[in-house]
């Protein structure tokens, strides 16, 4: 199975919450074009927004003089988003996981959870202001996964 | 039926107090926040409520909506009312499922069968 041309793009936007919908439009649009499945792209839509939204509240704390830059790259096989602020970063391994014990009750902490649950790869550079995700069209095998996590 | 804009319509049905999602996607904080204060506005209206929310028509929400979830659920607590949810669709079920939210949330099929078996509200 080709590939086939990806469709590539770069978006940069201010941090401000009431761009998320007009990015993960501009993304999904991408997506439809290239044929994935409605589940993919419910998929996509919700890491994507959660991530955005990480990256303008906590990254960049709502800062407009901070940008967020976004690429994208989507083929008949895959989507690839990485996602870069200008924030001091985070550790994502210290990160609570939101189903367990009191943290089930907590009304903040999913969105990391979301990404990694229905994303193939998620992985976030050394200083933890950025981060690259990846959805298959068809979900690779472990050892396939572990090779992309091992690109960074 | 009483229509608080922008973000829910309210109905009363036997003892609950049905707050029915009229957005198809609740994603921004200006819609988070615009649901926040039209659920609070009914939760405060009564001491004691039996509240229904019915996600009939959400088609997507974020993360910010499932913590919303759990701010609403505390302030209904500490005023001995309950919350149900209903109308969950299947796609949207499946983040309540992943984050094991359904632990935490009464969770009916429609309102008819949300609206059974209620306590009278104070």
């Amino acid at each position: 199975m080709t590939s086939g041309t990806p469709v590539n793009c770069s978006i940069i936007v201010e941090s401000r919450t009431s761009v998320v919908g007009d990015v993960c439009n501009e993304i999904l649009a991408k997506l439809e074009g290239t044929g994935f499945a409605k589940d993919d792209i419910f998929a996509v839509h919700l890491a994507l927004e959660e991530a955005l939204a990480n990256a303008i509240k906590h990254g960049n704390k709502l800062d407009p003089s901070k940008k967020v830059t976004i690429d994208c790259s989507v083929d008949s096989e895959r989507i690839e988003i990485s996602m870069t602020d200008e924030g001091c970063g985070f550790d994502p391994d210290a990160v609570p996981d939101p189903r367990l014990g009191k943290n089930l009750y907590r009304p903040e902490g999913r969105g990391l959870f979301l990404m990694k649950s229905y994303m193939d790869v998620v992985k976030y550079n050394e200083r933890g202001n950025g981060v690259r995700m990846v959805r298959y069209r068809e979900r690779p095998n472990s050892e396939q996964t572990e090779r992309e996590d091992a690109q960074g | 039926m009483v229509e608080l804009k922008p973000r829910v319509s309210v109905q009363y049905v036997d003892k609950a107090t049905v707050v029915t999602l009229t957005d198809e996607k609740i994603l921004e904080d200006m819609d988070v926040q615009a649901l926040k204060g039209s659920i609070d506005s009914v939760v405060e209206q009564a001491e004691r409520v039996n509240l229904v929310l019915d996600f009939r028509n959400v088609r997507f929400l974020s993360s910010s909506v499932l913590g919303l979830l759990i701010r609403v659920s505390r302030k209904i607590a500490e005023r001995k009312g309950s919350l149900r949810l209903c109308g969950i669709h299947p796609k949207i079920y499946e983040i309540f499922k992943i984050t094991r939210l359904t632990k935490v949330f009464d969770i009916y099929e429609d309102v008819g069968s949300a609206t059974k078996n209620l306590s009278e509200p104070g």
